[in-house]
Order: structure tokens, then sequence, then C-alpha cells
């Protein structure tokens, strides 16, 4: 494989991480950071953000 | 006089909440379930979290409760078996949470999106930083071994990366400085868009040259960077427009109008006309100016005028909104409609006040003022100063822009901001609300504190002084009739003689006394002029039993236990303390000498109060108010910074800058500490910002920064800076 092929897979998998974290944005992931930090501690195992 | 029968004292006050339709804030959601949306009060960790979901899920027919932390909003859905607003509003509050439907709001729901929207940038900034330092970077470790061919490919590779990205990411920049500039100023945004749209077009020239030192990796990390501090400031304007929002929410209050057949309605108290009649329970606060209709009752005013004692008013007084009924319950025929209720003056007073603030030029705003004209300044020095030289066109305007470059301000975006945060959720667990970020800067600056005296200084509620002089049967036998009252006086003496029975038949004189008659034995308990017919002392009840010698109850309100150990901290940070209040000279002098304070007033209303405040003003002080009554809220609008106590009126938390949770108010002391600290961490942080660009400068000036070294120093920076904003945690 050459150089060239290296330089495109990075953009793709940086491309991906990119999309990956826009679609946990909009899926209501970030929109209560204090929330998710005090659930941690609790026992609820079905616990997932309703949008 | 009237005599009248009290039952209001023990039977629970009604909640005008409960009878009210709240169907409209009910909304279908796609799938056929109710969604309900509740403003709830107190929920602070991941226990009140647990207890809140828990509880409302067991209700029948809910299928989910989630509550946001972060901004106090539950959502609830439930099917169409699901129990109602009402059961689920109850739920919370038996679990001893406040919780208000949640009205949607556009502003807050803006500052959502904008977050959101900051979130894409960063991430999209985040990409763009790694991959095109990936590139540069190699060019740069390669060096000689890298044919010029190859070096221009990956120059032309990281354009492509980087312009759209710095494009898209730099949006929040280039909006600012735009409005700015149409405004015909400058901001910190300015120096900053011309800083990356230049350092492109910089780039893309070398490139097209053949050049060795190209900016896209200094332009994507500058956006990520600055993007960071970004995020940190909105989610302090966020975190402190929910508490406002919280408070609002809480505020909303239902009242129940009597028709003309007799019915009852409940109407938003907003909707309330002149003319209206209003049903007030006891305990329950009047929501509107109004004329008592049916009897007198026993209104406490402390809200309102600051006064500790309440007032027995006849039929026909006139009350204000905002107080609170604590005898039996009336029909108040409203005079005034909720706009014009609360006071017009003070309502002026707030606003001015608000408008005033959002005058005050904070820290950064200041640096920027300095900074912009003094970077493009130096820029077309070195402009100049290369042709006088000449160097040429080209290697001038290099290194111009090579200035601006190096000059942006990067690290000053962060100093502020990171400082913030840290400070503000540090003083979130000790249990200080701020809500605003400039509150702390002005915080710093206190000379003078300015403290109300019922309910800050002292409880705000009376004790009884001379229980060693009273006989326990004496005391015991003057609580069978003090238990059937609700004024303050007689919840006092039925507290010092713990639970026991009431007296049969005991009646309520008003304006005057407790009375009962049992065996021909009467009884009675009340003022001086009553019980004795002499003059009323004030602080005092007499209890008459039978034909014994009159017993002397001394009531007074106590200061709280923290105060003194407060007021002398205060002191000792050179915090000179004074006091206000709309209370009597006694009581006041009383306190006054007791907190061992110098300089008081007494007997002042509260657009007295304001002009106390706006005098303190114009000497030049910096006022740190703290109060918790309506009366405070014009003053506290007009001092420098302003703080309640968590208990305190709705208005007075709303008009503070920072609210304490908790009864407390110690953790005062902390918060001066906090921002004083903080206020020394901005400074040195702009110190160490200007310090990299002074040493930065001279170089880039003659052109000696290679680019690598720029972007590095500037991540160097940032991160210095963000630490040094760390430290804030460690002061005990």
């Amino acid at each position: 494989m050459s150089g060239a092929t290296f330089i495109v897979m990075a953009l793709v998998i940086g491309l991906g991480a990119v999309c990956l974290l826009l679609w946990a944005l909009n899926s209501g992931q970030y929109d209560d950071l204090e929330g998710d930090a005090a659930r941690i501690l609790l026992d609820d195992p079905d616990d997932m953000p309703n949008r | 006089m009237d005599a009248l029968t009290l039952s209001s004292a023990l039977s629970p006050p009604l909640s005008a909440l409960d009878a009210d339709d709240l169907s409209s804030y009910l909304r279908k959601d796609s799938d056929g379930r109710m969604r309900f949306e509740v403003a709830v009060k107190g929920a602070h960790c991941a226990g009140c979290l647990a207890k809140i979901e828990g509880g409302v899920k067991k209700l029948d027919g809910v299928d989910s409760a989630r509550l946001n932390l972060s901004t106090g909003k539950l959502t609830v859905l439930m099917n169409q078996r699901g129990p109602g607003a009402h059961a689920v509003l109850a739920c919370i509050r038996a679990l001893g949470y406040g919780a208000a439907p949640f009205e949607a709001d556009i502003v807050l729901d803006a500052g959502r999106n904008e977050s959101r929207r900051l979130l894409h940038c960063l991430a999209v900034a985040g990409f763009g930083a790694v991959f095109t330092v990936g590139l540069t970077d190699a060019v740069w470790y390669g060096g000689e071994d890298m044919s010029a061919m190859l070096r221009k490919s990956f120059f032309w590779l990281a354009a492509a990366v980087a312009i759209p990205v710095t494009l898209y990411a730099g949006q929040p920049f280039f909006r600012s400085a735009s409005m700015a500039l149409g405004k015909r100023r400058t901001n910190m945004d300015v120096p900053i868009s011309l800083a990356l749209i230049l350092s492109l077009g910089l780039s893309v020239y070398q490139t097209a040259k053949g050049g060795a030192a190209t900016y896209f990796d200094a332009a994507t990390m500058l956006v990520f960077l600055l993007l960071i501090g970004r995020y940190l400031d909105l989610r302090l304007r966020e975190r402190a427009q929910g508490a406002g929002r919280q408070l609002l929410a809480m505020q909303a209050a239902l009242a129940r109008r009597l028709g003309a057949d007799g019915a009852v309605a409940t109407v938003p108290a907003r909707e309330l006309l002149p003319g209206d009649r209003i049903l007030l329970a006891s305990g329950e606060r009047a929501p509107v100016n109004g004329r008592l209709e049916d009897r007198g009752t026993l209104v406490d005013l402390s809200l309102v005028t600051g006064e500790s004692e309440p007032r027995n008013l006849p039929a026909g007084a006139e009350i204000d909104a905002g107080a609170v009924i604590t005898g039996a319950p009336v029909i108040l025929k409203a005079t005034a409609a909720m706009e014009d209720s609360l006071v017009a003056d003070l309502a002026r007073l707030l606003e001015a006040g608000q408008q005033r603030r959002s005058v005050y030029v904070s820290l950064a705003d200041r640096a920027a003022r300095a900074y912009v004209p003094f970077v493009t300044g130096l820029a077309l020095i070195v402009l100049i100063g290369q042709l006088i030289a000449g160097h040429g066109w080209g290697a001038a305007v290099t290194g111009a822009i090579t200035v601006l470059i190096i000059t942006c301000p990067c690290a000053l975006g962060l100093a502020v901001p990171a400082v913030q945060i840290a400070a503000t959720s540090r003083l979130f667990q000790d249990g200080v609300l701020i809500k605003s970020g400039n509150a702390l800067e002005r915080l710093a600056a206190i000379d003078i504190a300015v403290f109300d005296k019922t309910g800050t200084l002292t409880l705000g509620k009376p004790v009884l002084a001379n229980q060693a002089d009273i006989s326990p049967a004496s005391l015991e036998r003057a609580a069978e009739l003090a238990r059937a009252s609700c004024h303050p006086y007689a919840r006092a003496i039925a507290a010092a003689a713990g639970a026991g029975p009431v007296a049969a038949g005991v009646r309520e004189v008003a304006g005057a006394g407790l009375l009962c008659e049992e065996q021909g034995v009467a009884r009675k308990l009340g003022s001086a002029s009553w019980v004795l017919n002499q003059d009323n002392a004030g602080g005092e009840l007499w209890f008459a039993d039978g034909d014994a010698a009159p017993v002397r109850f001394v009531l007074k309100d106590h200061i709280r236990p923290e105060t003194h150990a407060m007021l002398d901290d205060l002191r000792r940070r050179g915090v000179e303390v004074r006091m206000l209040t709309g209370d009597q000279e006694g009581p006041a002098q009383a306190i006054a000498h007791e907190a061992n304070i110098s300089r008081w007033r007494s007997s002042i209303g509260p657009l007295q109060k304001a002009d106390y405040l706006k005098q303190l003003r114009a000497e030049g002080h910096r006022v740190l108010m703290v109060g918790d009554g309506i009366n405070d809220a014009g003053a506290m609008a007009l001092a420098h910074v302003s703080m309640a106590p968590g208990g305190a009126a709705d208005v007075s938390q709303l008009a503070a800058d920072m609210v304490v949770r908790g009864d407390s108010l110690s953790p005062l002391v902390q918060a001066v500490d906090v921002a004083r600290k903080a206020k020394r961490l901005v400074l040195q942080n702009f110190a160490l910002a200007v310090l990299y660009n002074l040493t930065a400068i001279p170089m880039a000036a003659l052109g000696l920064v290679a680019p690598l070294v720029a972007a590095a120093t500037m991540a160097g920076s940032s991160l210095i800076v963000t630490l040094n904003a760390l430290r804030l945690a460690k002061i005990s």
C-alpha cells in the first residue's frame, strides 16, 4: 500500500468520528451532562435518554 | 371588634394549584402518549434524581420520567390511563421538591440550539486541527528528505481540510466580529477573525508559491481552542438562565376567583383584573394589590415592608401584593392587575438596575478594547518597517500577517471563561448559585456589605425569650390558647411549650389576642392594652389566667447563630457592614447592637432603601446588598452586586446576582474569597497571555517564528491558562 492510501484512510476514519459525535449530539446525549454524571451512581440498567 | 372563630391554624392551607385545570400543559406525542413537562426545584444530586424519577414512575400509567439535572426539567410520558398533571405535581411535592408546569421558553430553546451549534463547530474544528497538524507536521519533520512535489501535495491536502473546517467552525467568531464592526465597535472576535482569514490566505499563497511555511494547522487549532473557551462561557450562561427560569416557573401563581354566582374558578394570577374577588386561605400570598372585603385578618407584611410583626388589619384595609395571610381566610377585592401590583416604582427600579448592569464592562471586554488597536497598530508598524528596510512587499505582508496570527488572543479568550467556570462550579458545590459570570468580578470589588435585618441577619421568626421567668404551669395554660392561632407570637409560645391540647372554645379577638372561658374562669393572652389596659410596648404578650397576676411573655426575633462569625469574617476582609430595615427602631437597635453594627437605619421603605444604595454608589462605594424581601428587591438591583438567601421572596431571588442555597448565609464569605481569588487568577492569566505575546511578537515581526512553533506555543499558552484556572479548586 502506498502512503496515499493511509492518508485517505485517516481522512475517512476522522470524518467517521466526527459524524459519530454529531450523531451523539443530535440524539441528546450531551443535553444533560450534570444528570449523566449523577446517573452513573444509580442502579437502573435501562436508562436511555428520551428525546 | 368582631370575634372570629379560628379554624385556619389547624387545617392545612389550601393550594390553589390543586383545583386548576392543567390540561393545556399536556402535549400529545406522535405515538399517542401524553407528554408533561415539569420544572423541578431543589434537585441537585443522584439521590434527588433517583427519588423523583422513581416516585413519578411508580404512579399508575406513567411510562417514563426523566429529569434533566442541568435545566431542572422533568419530562413525563404517560399513556391514556395516566395519572394527570395534578397527581404528578403532587407526587413531586410530596417528595419535598418544588414543582410547577414547565412553560416553553423561546429564549431558553434558542440558547440550547446555540450550545448544540457550538458543539458541532467544536467537533468539526477538533477533527480539522488533528488532521492538518498531522499533515503539516509531517512536512516539518520530513524537512529536506521530502520532495518539493510531495510537500506541495501535503499542503494542498491540508488546505482542502483546513479551509472548509475553519470557515464552518469559525462562524461564531465571524458573525460576532461582523456584528461588532457593523456597530462601529471592536471586540476580541475582530482580531480573531482577521487572523483566521489572513492565515488561510497567506498559507494558500505560500503553498502555490511552493514555500515552506503554511499556517493551516495554526488556523484550525486556533478555532478549536477558542471554541472551547466559547463553549465554557455558554454553559455558564445557560446555567444562570436555568436558575432564573426555575424561579419564574415557581412564581407562576394561580388564584381562586369568586364569580358573581358564587362559583370558584382557578385562574392564573396574571389574568386577574381590578374588581375581581379572590379567596385567600391562611398561608397564601396575595397575588395582587387589593382590599380586604368581608372581614379583617392577620397579615404578615414582612416580605413587603420588612416589618417583623404581623399586623391585624380591619375589613376594608388595603394590602399590597406579596402580603401573606396568617389569620382567618378572607376575600380580597383586587384593586390592581398583577403588572401594576408590584409597586410600579419598585418594578421600575428593578429594570433600571438591570440596565445599569448590562452596561458593566467585564474585564475581558476591557482587555479587548486595549488589545485590538495595539495589535493592528503593531501589524501596520511591521508592514511599514519591512518596506522601509527594503524587504519588498511579499516579505512585508508576510511579516505583518505573522504578527496578527501570533498575537491572536487565544489564551485571552480562555483566560476569563476558564476561571469563571471553575469558580462557579466550586461555589455551586458550596451552595452558592451565581447567576452571571461578571457577578463574580463585581463581588470581588465590594467594600461595603448592606444587610436587611428580618430574615437575613435574623431568623425572621420570633422565639420566646424569657422562658426561665415563667412557671411551666402558666406556660402550658397559655399554650392551650396559643396553639389555636397562627400569629407568630402564639406559634412561638406553642413551640416553647411543646405538643399539647387546645383549650375548648378559643376565640381570637382581632387586634387584641386570644380569649377562652372555662367554668367561669376567663383566660386571656394578648397585647398589654387589651389584657392590662396599659400602653403596648411591642415584642411582648401578656397572659391573664382568672384572678392570678398577669404573666409577661417576651418574644424576640433571634439573630442567626452564624451571623456573628459571618460578619466578623467580612470585616476581616476589609468589608464594612451596615444594616437597613423596614422594622421599627427598637428591635432594629437590639439586633444592630448584638451584631456589632454601628451604621444602620430603621423604619425605611423600599424606595428609601434604594435611595440609600444610590447614595452609597454616588460616594464611590461598591456595595453588596443582601436581602430576602420584596422590599429589598429595588435596593438589590441598584447595588453593585446582590445576594439572596434561598428562602427569600421570589422577586428578590430574581433581582439577586447570587442565591445561597439552603437557609444559612455563611457561604457568603466563601463566595467573596472565591471571587477575589478568581479575579487574581484572571489577571494572572492575562499576564501569562501577554507575556507569551511579548516574547512571540518580536520574533514574528522579524520573521523568525516557524509555523510549528507558533502552533505549539499557542496551544501551550492556552493549556497554561486553563491549568492556572483550575487552581481555584484548591482554596479551603
